[in-house]
């Protein structure tokens, strides 16, 4: 039995309140076991149901029109084709179940574009576990599909009214609920953040992603592919989309939220983006030691991105370590770049992919398109992880879109009453 | 400061907490050395950090009202060396604005603790910093004399507990039950098993969470508390008081009085306590 990760170089650990302690002890002691160890049969039910229920494997597919603009082959992981229309569901559908071996009564889980909340509400009604969601009450107000789904799949849904409203205030509600409700609740952490076991946890049930890349992309093109693209906020379909490839000759780009600047308004405490891996420094956030945007006083700043799924002020501890090691290259794509890369997708390829997933696609017009900079050479393959479905987007997509000038944005008047 | 952290506990203790800060520097001098007055024994001072996990609505907000009138951790020295109390004081914070203080190319968390002790602070205890992480701290309060306080919870127990205990000064905060920081209306039974299990360690119990009048201090205090921690309870005549626009002084004797009740009782819980035989 392999041991859990706690640590990656400096980066990770378990920063939380003594009453929380126990519970990590038990779950430390639960991902062993059945996670690593398969007690039980574990691994082999989670991976039944995430085939009959989720839908896995999920397509590795040519994209034919962005491959012939940027003169490479184009792949696209379909994520978005797994139950709920994000892969949240690989990690939600493992930690349920684990809870349910735990013996737990009760999830909570946070979420941000609500595309974990989502994945956990469904998982629950599956699997027949009560279900509370945490929400910011500004991405409630951003993201009023998802807030309607989870409530159809019978979970509650909390407003959380301090802060702005967005995910980091809701991580942090949701610590508080589990702190009162220890002993019978499981909380269903969304990313690949908080304190250890979570991260490593969570990665290894989002590895699936990058198990299949490895194995699909032999089959169609007879290797592994030259790059892997995936965007990062906390960085769970990051990492699963890399967990598998760590040891191979593939290039990884971790594509962030560039918002409307990398700047930064200390005064405020805003960072009007999210790309901590690029410009965050070291600190100590929500249980983990990782990269965090904050003040120079260590005041944790809000960020900011126009894709709610990517609006978080840390990133993953794994991923924070793979950055400073140089295996895993940063980028950022900003807002327009992200808005201009979704229409495309939709138009080009059929495809209207989440904002959150846009800003990779946004990575590759910003290095290869036709006014590309061309700071990545990009391979002869690239496979891009396509994170999730942009349904959930649409009314905040036609609000943006309106406020700019896009050259490829189809006309949107018919929406005028 | 001649008394030191555990000598302030001979007595029962009233061990109040507020956000340095709160709602502004000069309001809050007052506040906290109205607690003095009323008969505190140990101060806890809040160092506002922007997210607070452990902490409840009404701390939640006291926090905001600080950092949006401008605290800092250097602002919070000076707020401690501006202080006229004769009191121990402890830092109540969060471990990243420990680990971000002082300059960029020194050794992290030194700074902090040493322009603690600078200022004359007596101890530290930090709610996201269970002791599993807790060496770097624990190394540098034994360097500068500085008490590293920790939170003991109704799920501590075994060996974890044991660790913890070893690695104790000053005194130990007995956390009433799970959950967040807030007043509530009842006691909880929590309490009296923790208490249970630290019987036999030789470092005083002060039990904070929950406790917001007089007779519940009586009560913690009688189920054999060293001290009683109350936050939530003052932090609301604060709120109130900020929120009606009524005068600092008035405020201050507000909190003077209900400090008075809760050391009171803190006292008479004592007289109720079961004498063991022989004493």
């Amino acid at each position: 039995m392999s041991q859990p990760d706690t640590k990656f170089g400096e980066y990770g650990g378990q920063y939380v309140p003594e009453a929380l302690m126990p519970a990590i002890e038990e779950l430390t002691d639960a991902y062993e076991r059945y996670v690593l160890g398969n007690e039980d049969g574990f691994v082999d039910e989670f991976e039944a149901r995430i085939e009959d229920f989720g839908g896995r494997p999920t397509p590795l597919q040519r994209a034919d029109q962005l491959s012939a603009r940027y003169g490479v082959e184009i792949y696209l992981k379909r994520e978005d084709l797994l139950h709920g229309g994000a892969h949240k569901l690989n990690n939600a559908l493992g930690q349920v179940l684990l809870a349910k071996y735990m013996g737990k009564e009760r999830i909570i889980a946070e979420t941000g574009a609500g595309q974990h909340g989502t994945a956990t509400a469904m998982a629950a009604a599956h699997l027949d576990m009560p279900c509370e969601i945490y929400m910011g009450r500004r991405d409630i107000n951003r993201q009023r599909p998802n807030v309607f789904r989870m409530r159809l799949n019978g979970a509650e849904v909390t407003p959380v009214d301090v802060g702005r409203g967005t995910l980091k205030e809701a991580i942090s509600e949701t610590m508080r609920d589990w702190a009162s409700t220890v002993e019978t609740t499981h909380y269903v952490i969304g990313s690949i953040v908080g304190p250890a076991p979570f991260p490593a946890m969570v990665r290894d049930f989002h590895s699936v992603i990058s198990e299949e890349i490895r194995e699909q992309s032999i089959e169609k093109f007879g290797e592994l592919p030259g790059a892997v693209v995936a965007c990062a906020g906390g960085g769970s379909n990051t990492m699963g989309a890399f967990a598998d490839l760590l040891e191979e000759d593939v290039s990884l780009y971790a594509v962030e939220a560039g918002g409307s600047s990398l700047s930064v308004d200390e005064e405020a405490g805003v960072a009007p983006h999210s790309a901590s891996l690029s410009t965050g420094e070291e600190g100590v956030l929500h249980g983990a030691r990782t990269k965090l945007l904050q003040d120079s006083h260590g005041q944790i700043m809000e960020s900011h991105s126009v894709s709610s799924g990517l609006d978080y002020s840390g990133v993953g501890p794994e991923l924070a370590h793979l950055v400073d090691e140089g295996r895993v290259t940063p980028a950022a794509v900003d807002d327009d770049a992200a808005l201009e890369a979704f229409h495309r997708l939709s138009q080009e390829e059929g495809i209207i992919p989440a904002l959150e997933t846009a800003h990779a696609f946004g990575f590759l017009e910003t290095v290869a398109g036709p006014d590309g900079d061309g700071s990545v050479e990009l391979p002869e393959t690239v496979v891009v992880n396509v994170s999730g479905r942009g349904d959930k987007d649409l009314e905040a997509v036609i609000e943006e879109t309106d406020k700019r000038e896009l050259e490829n944005a189809p006309r949107m008047e018919v929406f005028d009453p | 400061m001649t008394v030191t952290l555990a000598d302030a506990f001979d007595e029962p203790a009233f061990v109040p907490y507020l956000a340095a800060g709160d709602p502004d520097f000069e309001s809050s001098l007052s506040y906290v050395e109205a607690l003095a007055a009323g008969g505190a024994d140990v101060i806890e001072l809040g160092l506002p950090f922007s997210e607070p996990i452990a902490e409840g609505p009404t701390i939640q907000q006291a926090i905001v009202r600080s950092l949006e009138s401008g605290m800092t951790p250097e602002r919070y020295f000076e707020f401690v060396e501006a202080l006229e109390v004769d009191v121990p004081l402890v830092c109540m914070t969060y471990y990243n604005l420990i680990y971000q203080f002082g300059p960029e190319d020194t050794d992290p968390v030194r700074p902090f603790v040493e322009r603690a002790a600078e200022v004359g602070i007596e101890g530290v205890v930090v709610p996201d910093l269970p002791a599993e992480e807790a060496d770097r701290l624990g190394g540098y309060c034994d360097e500068y004399g500085l008490d590293l306080i920790f939170i003991v919870a109704p799920t501590t127990a075994g060996d974890r507990l044991d660790r913890m205990m070893e690695r104790v000064s000053g005194y130990v905060y007995v956390q009433a039950r799970l959950g967040v920081t807030g007043a509530r209306s009842d006691l909880s039974d929590q309490t009296e098993e923790t208490l249970a299990r630290l019987e036999g360690h030789d470092v005083p119990k002060a039990v904070g969470f929950g406790i917001s009048t007089g007779e519940h201090a009586e009560a913690v205090v009688a189920a054999g508390a060293d001290g009683v921690i109350v936050g939530s309870a003052l932090v609301d005549i604060v709120a109130e008081g900020h929120e009606t626009g009524e005068e600092t002084e008035r405020t201050a004797g507000k909190l003077r009085s209900l400090a008075a009740e809760l050391k009171a009782g803190a006292l008479a819980g004592k007289e109720r306590r079961p004498r063991p035989e022989g004493t």
